[in-house]
């Protein structure tokens, strides 16, 4: 691609296209949430910098009994493994685990 | 230049240059305005405020407690698909002046004034084109007015240039403060501003909209960025065939006919005087008076400082074997201190042609440049032969200097 | 009467505040009416109530090309009599106009300061009794207009209604001096000018 098929300006003219980049691969140390500690309070939700928490439909059963109606998970995908979510969450229920790839 | 009988009804009126712009901004019906109060610019923005008042011209006014802010405000409205204006001067534009880079990089169709006007310290707030010329890098299209009348239709064909698909960059015009900001002058405007507005039709271009969203000025890499400038390069080389097409719709319309580069008695010169902006006219009267005195001497204006008129240049000089360059500003300790004596040397020197460039630099601080100091100029520079390439750089009028 | 049949130069000194500035841009418009070109610029500076104040008008059959300010003006028009003369006399042509706001008798400016030809009045008067306020511009315009042909009494009262009020109004000085649509101090300036017209003294000795 030369100069001339570039947007001028360097514009950006497709929109969401960070998905495209793979910036798991980046990851040293991947965060995992341990389901049956988690309280769903969604702190890793609003602090993680990329948005890589999701809020899942699925229902999950704790081992004490209790009934929650989502469950939390991570996209690898994108998690760059920052650990913000581990730091940040109250209970302690997400821990750093490192990669072996 | 002259006005012709057969083209768009016209009204005879009174302004200043600062006025003319104002009308020229109402006529093209801008949408969003930002400025911030600076001397000898004023008088825009207070004009265009009392058109909004009285509802001559619907647009918005966003104040502002800057001018870094006030460029970066119609840079956002430019974005999303406004069309906008600012108005300025010295400290101000140099304010502006990390924005400048930002409005032409991510190529938006911006029109700004500069009414000129000298650079601090010490604190002046006359006349010279130091903070212009400044700005000369940032990528802006650049026009130098030399009266009202030209002010009025160049902000139009400013218009007209930036928001064309092949150029998308913003666009100066500049004109002399005080000189011309304050001074005023019978000049032609459009009797019915919705005629303007046909010349100058809106135009489809990337914008910002929630419904179709795009990101401009991302961060780019050494692997992009060089060719995202290059585009630049091209778009102001572009610029020049576009302003020409321009210029003839400026013509056709108004019957007023401009030129990247003027001349005057250049048929039979030997000797030229160039110059730009508003003492141009003092230094045509100059030339009938040197003619009159049996000198074979023409007179060249500068109108357009970027893209550079090159061939332009050229094709004027040609004849000639002299060629003074009158400069309003000092480029501190270049190998020529005149901005367009630069550009003059380097034009001529791309065509192969060596003829004696002397570069005066005039007018600093809202010092007058007279018919007597062109005059002076001129027997100077004959006196000096070719002695004055050695010097350099004439610095005409200061006490204490002198070049005998 | 004062400059060549092509090209009008006049000099306006006055203090700040006394709309000196003002008056250069009335005479400007006043002879655009008349088709003629014209320039109309301040000495240029920081406004400053009470300090001195230069400003010019230049009226020409011909297209005005000249920026410069006016070195040699045919008329120098005073508003302040207490200005130094060698700050304003200076560059008069020798055959050029000085017109000045003095209650002097016009002799008296004559052998005083040295000039041939001498336009007086006491704008002062005229316009505290018109105006109610010491702005001498309008009275000053209409003692000029006795030694200016290229322009009439009735455009330079047009001019300033346009200028001072925004008000376009055509038409001989009798009707605008009696026109309904104008308000007091409209019609206070148009007295003013048509009083300093009429008791304004020329000699030209």
């Amino acid at each position: 691609m030369s100069w001339r098929e570039l947007p001028i300006g360097g514009m950006i003219l497709e929109p969401g296209n960070s998905i495209a980049r793979r910036t798991g691969e980046w990851r040293v140390f991947r965060p995992v949430i341990d389901q049956d500690a988690c309280t769903r309070c969604l702190v890793c939700w609003m602090y993680c910098p990329d948005g890589v928490i999701r809020v899942v439909d699925t229902p999950y059963r704790t081992s004490k009994g209790r009934l929650w109606s989502f469950t939390l998970e991570i996209d690898y995908e994108h998690c760059k493994g920052c650990g913000i979510c581990a730091e940040e969450c109250p209970v302690n229920a997400i821990a750093m685990v490192e990669e072996v790839k | 230049m002259q006005v012709l009988e057969g083209y768009v009804k016209q009204v005879r009126v009174m302004l200043n240059s600062n006025y003319a712009v104002a009308y020229a901004v109402r006529d093209v019906d801008v949408d969003v305005i930002a400025a911030y109060p600076i001397t000898p610019q004023t008088g825009v923005v207070e004009k265009l405020a009392e058109m909004i008042a009285n509802g001559e011209l619907d647009a918005e006014m966003i104040h502002v407690e800057s001018e870094h802010s006030a460029l970066s405000a119609i840079i956002g409205a430019s974005a999303a698909g406004a069309r906008v204006f600012t108005a300025t001067s010295s400290q101000g534009l140099e304010y502006m002046h990390e924005v400048l880079h930002i409005a032409s990089g991510m190529r938006l169709p911006l029109v700004m004034s500069v009414a000129t006007r000298a650079l601090s310290a010490p604190i002046n707030i006359w006349c010279d084109y130091s903070d212009l010329m400044n700005v000369r890098d940032s990528s802006w299209i650049t026009f130098i007015a030399s009266t009202a009348q030209e002010v009025y239709d160049t902000i139009v064909e400013a218009y007209m240039v930036a928001e064309d698909p092949r150029i998308l960059l913003p666009v100066i015009v500049a004109y002399d403060g005080f000189w011309m900001s304050h001074t005023y002058e019978p000049l032609y405007v459009a009797e019915d501003k919705s005629y303007v507005r046909t010349l100058v039709p809106r135009r489809d271009r990337v914008k910002l909209d929630p419904q179709k969203p795009v990101t401009m000025g991302a961060l780019v890499g050494p692997d992009w960025y060089y060719e995202i400038k290059y585009q630049q390069v091209a778009a102001m080389s572009e610029a020049y065939e576009a302003i020409r097409e321009y210029d003839r719709v400026i013509g056709r319309a108004f019957g007023r006919f401009y030129e990247p580069v003027e001349a005057y008695k250049m048929d039979d010169a030997e000797i030229a005087i160039l110059t730009y902006g508003g003492i141009y006219g003092s230094l045509v009267e100059a030339v009938d008076r040197l003619r009159g005195e049996g000198y074979k001497v023409g007179a060249i204006r500068l109108r357009l400082w970027r893209p550079f008129p090159v061939d332009d240049i050229v094709r004027v000089a040609r004849g000639v074997s002299k060629l003074l360059v009158v400069d309003r500003a000092i480029s501190y300790g270049a190998s020529i201190a005149g901005p367009v004596a630069l550009e003059v040397i380097a034009s001529l020197h791309r065509a192969g042609l060596d003829l004696d460039v002397v570069s005066y630099v005039a007018g600093i601080g809202g010092r007058p440049v007279t018919e007597s100091d062109f005059e002076g100029m001129f027997k100077l520079a004959l006196k000096l032969g070719r002695r004055a390439r050695e010097i350099g750089t004439i610095y005409w009028g200061v006490r204490g200097v002198s070049y005998d | 009467m004062p400059g060549s049949s092509q090209l009008l130069e006049v000099r306006w000194h006055g203090r700040g505040g006394q709309g000196a500035v003002t008056a250069s841009t009335i005479l400007a418009e006043a002879a655009s009416y008349e088709g003629l070109y014209v320039q109309a610029f301040p000495e240029f500076g920081p406004e400053r109530r009470g300090a001195p104040v230069k400003a010019y008008t230049r009226i020409s059959r011909t297209p005005i090309r000249s920026r410069a300010p006016i070195a040699n003006p045919d008329i120098v028009v005073v508003l302040d009599p207490s200005l130094p003369p060698t700050h304003y006399l200076q560059g008069l042509k020798s055959d050029g106009f000085l017109v000045i706001n003095s209650k002097l008798p016009a002799r008296d400016i004559v052998s005083k300061l040295g000039v041939s030809r001498v336009v007086v009045v006491d704008a002062t008067a005229i316009a505290l009794r018109t105006i109610k306020a010491p702005i001498v511009n309008v009275a000053m315009l209409g003692a000029l207009a006795r030694v200016v042909s290229m322009v009439s009494l009735e455009s330079i009262a047009r001019a300033t209604l346009k200028t001072l009020f925004n008000v376009k109004l055509e038409g001989p000085l009798d009707s605008l001096i009696r026109s309904s649509i104008l308000g007091e101090a409209a019609l206070g300036n148009l007295e003013a000018l048509v009083e300093a017209y009429r008791l304004a003294e020329v000699v030209e000795v």
